[in-house]
């Protein structure tokens, strides 16, 4: 049997289970219990499009190709290390009385949810259920952003849930026309919005339709991404809901929704023949990582400030698939891939830490390193990782991007290394303090679960010296796909 | 014939930019429901006349999805939400609504102007009504902008939604089924979720005005 069925059938039948036990103590290790096993089955999937190629399943509906292969390795892996980081976090939150039980059942079903809705979004072959899965995606997390019940989360998941059902509309209507461009050159409508059967026909869809379609698209997708100027609700909803749910929707639903845009940017590059995604694209990362690198210096908490970091870091991305080309596009996945792992590292270590100094304001947490090495270590090499610092792979990652920015776009270079440089004063002088110095925090009762923060960390610095072949294959492969320029 | 039903699907469809006017200044909650759920029959009455004349079987079956959905169970849903949260008899202070009919013209024109050069390439009966769909979704857009109140806004989303369906339909004559049932399926749980977001809401501030909602800002 397929392996691609395991791969979204385990969260599947996980989020049903938990939601009628996911109040046990036990839930926890249920929990983390599918996850592995949804991580085990994408091992599985992987092995076998390395051996046999891209392949498809439920007639044409899913498929999997080098592009979407790593993706879906990534999102099982690190929804599998956030469901174990998970398991103390959550414990100390239900001891602070913050979770009762029938919020941990929420909790613990939803998680299982929004990793389905991810992994459907990521292998679907279809426009239009990529569409349905990206907007079930927002609904599956918008009662966890609320689920503390305070004044400040449920202003955060209302904006969520009013902002992206806004944006993610205009996508649905950039959808629409491109089922309309699909219409006139597929004759049998019903597979028209098959994303294969558009490749395929890509150089023959009306360009006026398909530019506009990019537009609602880009902008729909985008504030999913967290473009500037519609990422109004991410460092909110990073910021109010429990830290797991902030490191899955950082390190995680971003890059769907920066597939999402991807996927229709190589429609649109094959229809129209010329660079008009890309310098849209090129537009909008540029603006989101000089608007996220001022943002920065002006926040107090912890997790508000890392939310601002990943808009930064989307924005390159995004800056750096505009450009496209093979070097950039390679550059843009392997940052995607560090950027998930580290951003989600960091988040562990800082719930970790805001938990024991019981506040999120930067200006209260103190000197993590004395009283817990590990998470105050974990924190700063997470930092010092996500600003480019070598030996860590976002340093190889983003000096791939400015090196091609310099060649293909060099009035952009000055601006990035700016925005570049600003976010590293801005994060490292408000890390520095809560590690080192005198300590006011206090040890908790359950020991933190920081083998992920240092897996996730050590592959980041592996992928700095060392991309295996495998991946370098996939990447490569992807980056050709994705092509542009 | 043919020029006769694709004046009747004009005039569907300009039925459903009136009621977006309408909802754009309405200020009860309740007539709010009404003006959304004649809103969801003129769509329900335009599809059936585009399926009647396409004889596309599966755009009776959208036709028949968005009675049940949008005409029958999400009034229902809603009208039992207000009573429940006792906000029946609300009404809302709106500024300036000529101001606001002013931009919503401005609105539709530039959507008739975005649209113009694309929906001359549809081949369907009912290509006129591409602007309309959009120049509604930028009304409703416009009336969630300008509300305070939270089952406003959401009635401004689901409106949104409206627009979209008609869009579809004008443009292909309505999307594969199998993407129509998620739409339909979300629209469904996105409903109940802000449903229980708004006694969360109450619970929290002893009031669904939004305006207690923007406290997170950058400081």
């Amino acid at each position: 049997m397929n392996p691609l069925y395991f791969v979204f059938g385990i969260p599947l039948l996980g989020g049903l289970v938990l939601a009628l036990v996911g109040h046990r103590n036990y839930a926890r290790d249920i929990n983390v219990a599918f996850s592995a096993a949804s991580f085990l089955a994408a091992c599985v999937l992987t092995a076998q499009v390395i051996a046999d190629g891209p392949l498809f399943a439920l007639g044409k509906q899913f498929f999997i190709d080098p592009l979407n292969v790593f993706l879906v390795t990534l999102t099982a892996f690190v929804g599998m290390t956030t469901a174990i980081f998970s398991r103390p976090y959550m414990r100390v939150e239900q001891d602070h009385g913050k979770m009762t039980p029938g919020r941990m059942r929420l909790y613990h079903s939803m998680y299982q949810f929004f990793a389905f809705t991810m992994l459907v979004a990521l292998t679907t072959n279809n426009m239009g259920t990529l569409w349905v899965t990206m907007e079930a995606a927002t609904l599956t997390t918008v009662l966890l952003v609320s689920v503390y019940r305070t004044p400040a989360s449920l202003e955060a998941a209302w904006k969520y849930f009013i902002l992206c059902g806004v944006g993610i509309a205009q996508a649905l209507f950039g959808t629409i026309l491109l089922y309309m461009a699909a219409d006139r050159v597929i004759p049998d409508g019903v597979d028209a919005l098959l994303w294969t059967n558009l490749d395929a026909v890509k150089a023959h869809l009306n360009p006026t339709i398909i530019s506009l379609a990019f537009v609602f698209l880009l902008l729909g997708y985008g504030t999913k991404v967290g473009l500037v100027p519609v990422h109004n609700w991410l460092p909110d909803a990073h910021a109010e809901g429990p830290t797991p749910i902030s490191a899955v929707l950082s390190g995680l639903l971003l890059n769907v929704a920066l597939y999402a845009v991807l996927r229709c940017k190589i429609l649109t590059d094959g229809a129209l023949h010329s660079h008009f995604a890309g310098d849209l694209m090129i537009g909008f990362g540029l603006l989101s990582v000089s608007a996220a690198s001022l943002f920065l210096f002006r926040q107090k908490d912890v997790k508000r400030m890392f939310a601002y970091s990943s808009i930064e870091h989307m924005g390159l991305m995004t800056f750096a698939f505009g450009l496209g080309g093979p070097i950039a596009n390679f550059a843009g996945l392997l940052h995607m891939t560090l950027h998930s792992l580290i951003k989600s590292a960091i988040f562990f270590s800082v719930g970790h830490a805001t938990q024991k100094a019981g506040t999120q304001l930067m200006e209260d947490i103190r000197g993590l390193l004395k009283v817990s090495p590990t998470v105050g270590w974990g924190l700063m090499l997470g930092s010092l990782a996500i600003l480019g610092m070598p030996p860590f792979g976002v340093f190889a990652s983003e000096f791939l991007i400015l090196t091609t920015a310099m060649r293909d776009l060099p009035w952009a270079t000055p601006l990035l290394l700016l925005a570049l440089g600003i976010s590293f004063g801005a994060i490292f002088s408000r890390v520095q303090p809560m590690v080192f110095g005198e300590t006011s925090v206090k040890p908790l009762a359950h020991p933190p679960a920081l083998v992920p923060v240092f897996v996730h960390l050590g592959l980041g610095l592996m992928l700095g010296f060392y991309i295996p072949p495998y991946l370098n294959g996939w990447y490569q492969q992807a980056a050709r796909l994705i092509g542009g320029q | 014939m043919s020029a006769l039903i694709s004046q009747l699907i004009n005039l569907f469809a300009s039925v459903i930019l009136l009621l977006a006017f309408a909802m754009l200044s309405q200020r009860r909650i309740i007539n709010l429901i009404h003006l959304y759920t004649w809103q969801g029959l003129a769509v329900v009455g335009s599809t059936t006349v585009v399926a009647y004349v396409t004889h596309q079987p599966h755009l009776y079956y959208s036709a028949a999805l968005t009675l049940l959905l949008k005409v029958l169970l999400i009034p229902y849903f809603l009208h039992r939400l207000i009573n429940r949260l006792n906000v029946r008899w609300d009404i809302e202070t709106l500024f300036n609504i000529p101001t606001l009919m002013i931009i919503g013209i401005i609105l539709v024109i530039f959507a008739f102007n975005v649209a113009l050069p694309i929906s001359r390439f549809s081949d369907t009966i009912a290509h006129g009504t591409l602007g309309i769909a959009l120049a509604c979704i930028l009304l409703s857009f416009l009336m969630m902008i300008t509300r305070a109140k939270a089952v406003p806004q959401v009635i401004g989303f689901l409106s949104m939604e409206n627009a979209l369906f008609l869009a579809a339909t004008s443009a292909t004559y309505g999307m594969p089924m199998v993407v129509e049932l998620g739409i339909a399926l979300d629209v469904l749980v996105g409903i109940l979720i802000s449903g229980v977001f708004m006694f969360q809401i109450r619970e929290q501030f002893d009031s669904l005005d939004i305006r207690h909602l923007e406290k997170l800002k950058e400081d």
